[in-house]
């Protein structure tokens, strides 16, 4: 039978909470195509990881074990899941979208003269064929890609494309196989240190119940202003995309996005933010978004709750009054 | 050090998009602009040679069109460009990019390559990583500072939610280089006239035919995405758009 072989994603021992959204997917599509589904965790002794693991719904959980997996580094991540994809064959091998599995699977894919469909949404059975769904033109189209080679497939979801407590458990723990891989020190040649935060990482907008955030349609350093005045009037806090931090107009730490926070205020109010999918991962959770741009066509419309097309020069002013008259009034 | 960029041109982030009529690309009319992580590649690869000394080449593939970031980059101070020029390298996937630069390059010797960490039309993500192992090189990812020293280099990794790790790495190497690593400079007026007698060497289809294979993976169509929410358009004059929006967050959104 063909198998979907999730490979789940740990750090100093710990899961990544996407690890379940990329179960739930395997199971979701182990149920569509009537394929078996297992998962592998690649660490140093990490069979405690794996047991956490094969309490879902699964055949199988491989413990892919070696010192050399101690702190993620890509040449023995990729020498190692090369080894356990060549000795299981997978039909599909499933990988959480994140920064790691970036920086291994096209490589892994490579070495196996196979390819990734990197950053899916979602998928679709069409007959017997499986289409993968991405977003392209920063998220202005999306496209049903299907997989030109035999199998293995490798394929990436990005965060929040499955609902990670909808992984199913299973009625008992699922076989936790040790899988031992060899790999050579001397072919390891980065060399990895510790994680760390900027110093002055400050601001939580993760608390934050009202974000007014600003993209590229702000224009210039000095409207930044007209922003952080709705965003008082509002009683709220000012947060931006990952192109004005670039630019120095916000400090980094007002980053919403793949790179910086991820929110679920209670009001998101995108002014000038064309929503290109980094940014959208970051603040889909929340609660009413309302989105002006000028683009009719802008991806944040897609998830947008209100619209507002048209030169957020024109509409914020007046509303900035609105507001304040409304304050004033209650 | 010497050091190759890859760059890309792609649509410009405000052009209006069309399908084309087979529903499996965008219609080719539209203005495009370098891939806006490869200009800060390239700006990171001037900076690294005007710290360390060397020479910056650029790479692109694509039609005519494409030559025009090539240009820029050249107009900004990369010392030469290398166009593999064909309407065919447009519809190529990650890995083949990589086997026709590979192919390319073969007779260059390189200390690092760059590339932007993504491009923003396909987003694969992927192209760095496979050249690198394509060159039996190591990489690292989404970097954000390179520092060269005795060993080779160490490099400042982005991670997620806010996390960075640095990373010793030898050379040569591959870097995929995050967006704000740097400032961009402008091309000056100067740097404009003397691109003009800048090398491009042009790299035809049928140079590095022999080192790609059919895509392993196949776009079977493009399409609007589909909305999974309802959407509320409010429109008008803006007076009284601000005065229907103030309304729902009072009654609806209850947060006035």
């Amino acid at each position: 039978m063909p198998s979907i072989l999730v490979i789940v994603e740990q750090h100093e021992g710990k899961l990544n909470r996407v690890s379940w959204e990329t179960i739930a997917a395997g199971q979701a599509i182990s149920a569509d195509m009537g394929w078996s589904v297992e998962a592998a965790v690649a660490g140093n002794e990490i069979a405690a990881l794996a047991t956490e693991v094969a309490a879902k719904k699964l055949a199988k959980v491989y413990a892919v074990d070696s010192p050399q997996l101690g702190r993620y580094n890509p040449d023995a991540f990729a020498a190692a899941l090369k080894q356990l994809i060549t000795a299981k064959q997978p039909t599909l091998v499933l990988m959480p979208h994140t920064y790691q599995v970036r920086d291994f699977a096209p490589k892994v894919a490579t070495q196996l003269a196979r390819c990734v469909i990197s950053d899916c949404t979602g998928y679709r059975k069409d007959g017997e064929k499986l289409f993968f769904t991405r977003q392209m033109f920063q998220g202005k189209f999306s496209a049903d890609v299907s997989f030109a080679s035999e199998a293995p497939w490798l394929a990436t979801f990005q965060n929040g494309s499955f609902r990670g407590d909808k992984a199913e458990d299973g009625a008992s723990a699922a076989p936790v196989e040790i899988f031992a891989v060899n790999v050579d020190p001397a072919a390891v040649r980065n060399q990895p240190e510790e994680w760390f935060k900027e110093a002055k990482q400050a601001v939580d907008l993760t608390q934050a119940e009202i974000i007014v955030s600003v993209g590229r349609g702000i224009k210039e350093q000095k409207n930044i202003e007209l922003a952080q005045q709705l965003a008082a009037a509002l009683g709220g806090e000012i947060a931006a995309s990952r192109p004005i931090c670039d630019n120095g107009w916000l400090p980094m730490d007002r980053q919403i996005g793949s790179s910086g926070q991820t929110v679920s205020p209670k009001l998101y109010l995108a002014l000038g933010i064309s929503g290109a999918i980094q940014h959208i991962v970051g603040m889909k959770g929340a609660r009413a978004i309302i989105a002006i741009n000028k683009d009719s066509e802008a991806p944040i419309f897609e998830i947008a709750d209100i619209a507002i097309v048209g030169n957020l020069f024109d509409i914020v002013p007046p509303l900035i009054e609105e507001i304040k008259k409304a304050k004033a009034a209650s | 050090m010497k050091i190759l960029v890859c760059m890309k041109q792609v649509p410009q982030k405000d052009a209006p998009l069309k399908l084309n009529e087979s529903g499996t690309w965008i219609r080719e009319d539209v203005s495009y602009e370098v891939n806006e992580p490869d200009a800060y590649a390239l700006e990171e690869a001037l900076r690294q040679k005007e710290k360390h000394g060397g020479e910056v080449v650029v790479i692109t593939s694509g039609p005519a069109r494409a030559q025009q970031v090539l240009r820029e980059a050249l107009a900004k101070g990369a010392d030469r460009a290398i166009h593999l020029e064909d309407d065919a390298f447009v519809g190529l996937d990650a890995l083949n990019t990589a086997r026709a630069f590979a192919a390319a390059i073969k007779d260059e010797q390189f200390d690092l390559i760059f590339t932007g960490l993504q491009s923003d039309d396909y987003g694969f993500a992927q192209t760095g990583v496979i050249l690198a192992e394509l060159l039996g090189w190591p990489h690292a990812t989404i970097i954000m500072q390179i520092e060269k020293n005795d060993t080779g280099i160490r490099v400042k990794r982005e991670l997620e939610a806010g996390f960075f790790q640095f990373v010793n790495m030898p050379l040569p190497a591959v870097l995929t280089i995050q967006s704000g690593i740097n400032k961009l400079r402008y091309a000056t007026l100067i740097g404009i006239k003397q691109a003009k007698n800048k090398p491009m060497r042009k790299v035809a289809l049928a140079d590095v035919q022999s080192a790609l294979t059919p895509n392993l993976q196949k776009i079977e169509r493009l399409y609007v995405p589909q909305k999974t929410k309802k959407t509320e358009t409010l429109d008008g004059p803006p007076a009284e758009i601000a005065k229907k929006l103030v309304d729902k967050l009072r009654n609806e959104l209850r947060i006035l």
